[in-house]
């Protein structure tokens, strides 16, 4: 607990926190704004106001939680959290629990957000949350949110750049995913198994707008909840990579 | 007390710290000395468990530092000053350190007191000067009222004022009974903060000993002479043992004698003397001397 309240501290000692928070409000729920603005009138669906949150806020997030780790390693504070806490496992799992935890109270905010203004901005449209695909379309941003942050923090500590951290955290979510569905035959089939592509499986909507959602066209094996373990799973991995790699490095 | 066995570290070929050992201290201020590159930081790393040692050990009042159950009690460091977060306020820095290892906020206002950075405490430590940001990697080593005092290359880039204020700020940690090391590759440094030295170069001991000692043995003694009569005085001290050469402006250079013993057998000679002056080798040529061959980098002087 003591070194929750230490990463927290942390944290909210520094401005980029609050300016990622405020940059990834802006965009999850600016994106929905303009969508709902532009659509025809009483033609806003549910899966629409989401766009922003799963897809460009979550960017944003990634970012923020690889720069939790990045900045540490950028301005030498790492050591001196290693030098109080010379265990340095137990240290990075309270940033990573921290970072996820904001990550997911961030996520669950912009998604209830976004839905919301969209609400109020197309008052006509069918808005209501009734199924349990509804609301883990919209609830479930937050969990993607905290899950995505452990991913990003386990880059972060493995690479330590904030560049090259952010570099590889952007291609790989919004570009190296996607590219490879354009392989012939097996693209999809690698697909079914890549992480991001599970996560977008676990916030998909199904039913007649299935075509609107990201990872149309791929035939996953995972049930939606199971897509979601599997990316959680990959992160933690990842992480538990990071945390051997981190403990035995000079630091 | 710090004990380092057989210590070393090897980055793949080039080895850092080779197989070193020694022993420091607590109720003294020990100075760690040697050029730049012989491995003085990589050492102070491995005694704070950052950097693994390829083969040895050293231990802190018995244990390795990484299994002391909240070091900033027992062990307090400054390594670097710049390791702080440029857009976070010294006051925020010092407290998520103190909140790390169970300390009261209290500790934090003692320590920014005890380095006279009260009135700055809400600045951040990104816009401090070289100065400010010393004190402050000193507020953060003091947090936990440590036995165990390390501190790498202080006084480097400071003014006089700042290098005093270090100085005498040591030695009354060292006078409270506190273990304290210091690194520096200043010899006349050295001579005036510490009173053991340990020396190295190239990664491997060469000298742990008193600094008086230390400045006695290595820049080796002798007398300046100025008299009318050296043509008499000379054939006198050649004759008791002593080393004598001609110095400067007709004078004798005697080395094995004290200045005494020459005053005296001038006085028993009828011989007036003018002058008769101990000399000093500089700390710095004996540095020298003693870590010539362990310089990492080469630099020709005067080429």
């Amino acid at each position: 607990m003591t070194l929750l309240a230490v990463e927290r501290i942390k944290l909210f000692s520094t401005r980029s926190p609050y300016w990622c928070t405020a940059l990834a409000l802006v965009l999850g729920v600016g994106l929905t704004a303009i969508i709902t603005g532009t659509s025809e009138k009483g033609q806003m669906s549910i899966g629409l106001t989401q766009l922003g949150s799963s897809q460009l806020a979550l960017a944003v997030v990634l970012v923020m939680s690889a720069l939790a780790v990045t900045t540490e390693y950028r301005f030498n504070t790492i050591r001196a959290t290693f030098l109080a806490v010379p265990g340095r496992t137990s240290a990075l799992i309270a940033k990573t629990v921290v970072v996820a935890f904001i990550a997911g109270v961030l996520g669950e905010i912009i998604a209830f957000g976004s839905w919301g203004l969209a609400k109020v901005m197309s008052p006509t449209s069918d808005l209501a949350i009734n199924t349990g695909a509804e609301w883990r379309h919209v609830a479930g941003v937050g969990l993607l949110y905290a899950v995505g942050a452990v991913l990003a923090i386990a880059v972060g500590i493995l690479v330590r750049q904030t560049a090259g951290a952010v570099a590889i955290l952007l291609v790989w979510n919004m570009l190296l995913e996607g590219l490879i569905g354009i392989i012939p035959k097996v693209g999809i089939k690698i697909q079914a198994w890549l992480p991001f592509q599970n996560a977008n499986h676990f916030l998909a909507l199904g039913g007649g707008n299935a075509a609107d959602q990201p990872g149309a066209g791929i035939d996953f094996k995972l049930s939606q909840w199971g897509s979601l373990a599997y990316f959680a799973g990959i992160a933690v991995a990842l992480l538990v990579v990071a945390l051997v790699v981190a403990k035995r490095r000079d630091a | 007390m710090i004990e380092a066995i057989g210590l070393t570290k090897r980055y793949g070929r080039t080895v850092a710290v080779d197989d070193l050992s020694f022993t420091v201290q607590p109720g003294r201020v020990t100075g760690f000395l040697g050029p730049n590159g012989a491995g003085k930081s990589t050492t102070m790393r491995m005694i704070l468990g950052l950097d693994r040692p390829t083969a040895g050990r050293v231990l802190i009042d018995g244990k390795p530092y990484t299994e002391l159950d909240r070091p900033l009690r027992t062990v307090g460091a400054l390594l670097d000053a710049k390791w702080v977060h440029p857009n976070r306020s010294a006051r925020a820095h010092l407290r998520w350190l103190a909140k790390s290892n169970g300390l009261p906020d209290n500790r934090v206002d003692a320590v920014l007191d005890a380095v006279g950075l009260t009135q700055v405490a809400g600045k951040n430590a990104g816009g401090f000067s070289l100065g400010m940001s010393q004190r402050l990697g000193i507020a953060a080593a003091l947090l936990g009222d440590p036995k165990v005092l390390l501190f790498d290359e202080p006084v480097n880039g400071l003014d006089p004022e700042g290098i005093l204020w270090i100085r005498t700020f040591m030695q009354n940690l060292a006078a409270e009974g506190r273990t304290v090391l210091v690194s520096s590759h200043l010899l006349s440094e050295m001579a005036l903060t510490a009173s053991e030295l340990i020396v190295i170069g190239r990664g491997k001991l060469i000298t742990q000993s008193s600094t008086a000692e230390f400045i006695d043995r290595s820049t080796g003694n002798s007398v300046l002479v100025r008299s009318p009569h050296l043509f008499k005085l000379g054939p006198l001290l050649v004759d008791k043992g002593f080393t004598v050469r001609d110095g400067d402006d007709g004078a004798l250079s005697v080395s094995g004698a004290t200045s005494d013993q020459i005053g005296d057998i001038a006085a028993a000679n009828g011989v007036v003397l003018h002058e008769l002056s101990p000399q000093r080798g500089s700390l710095e040529e004996a540095f020298m001397q003693l870590t010539g061959d362990a310089v990492e980098y080469h630099a020709e002087i005067g080429k």
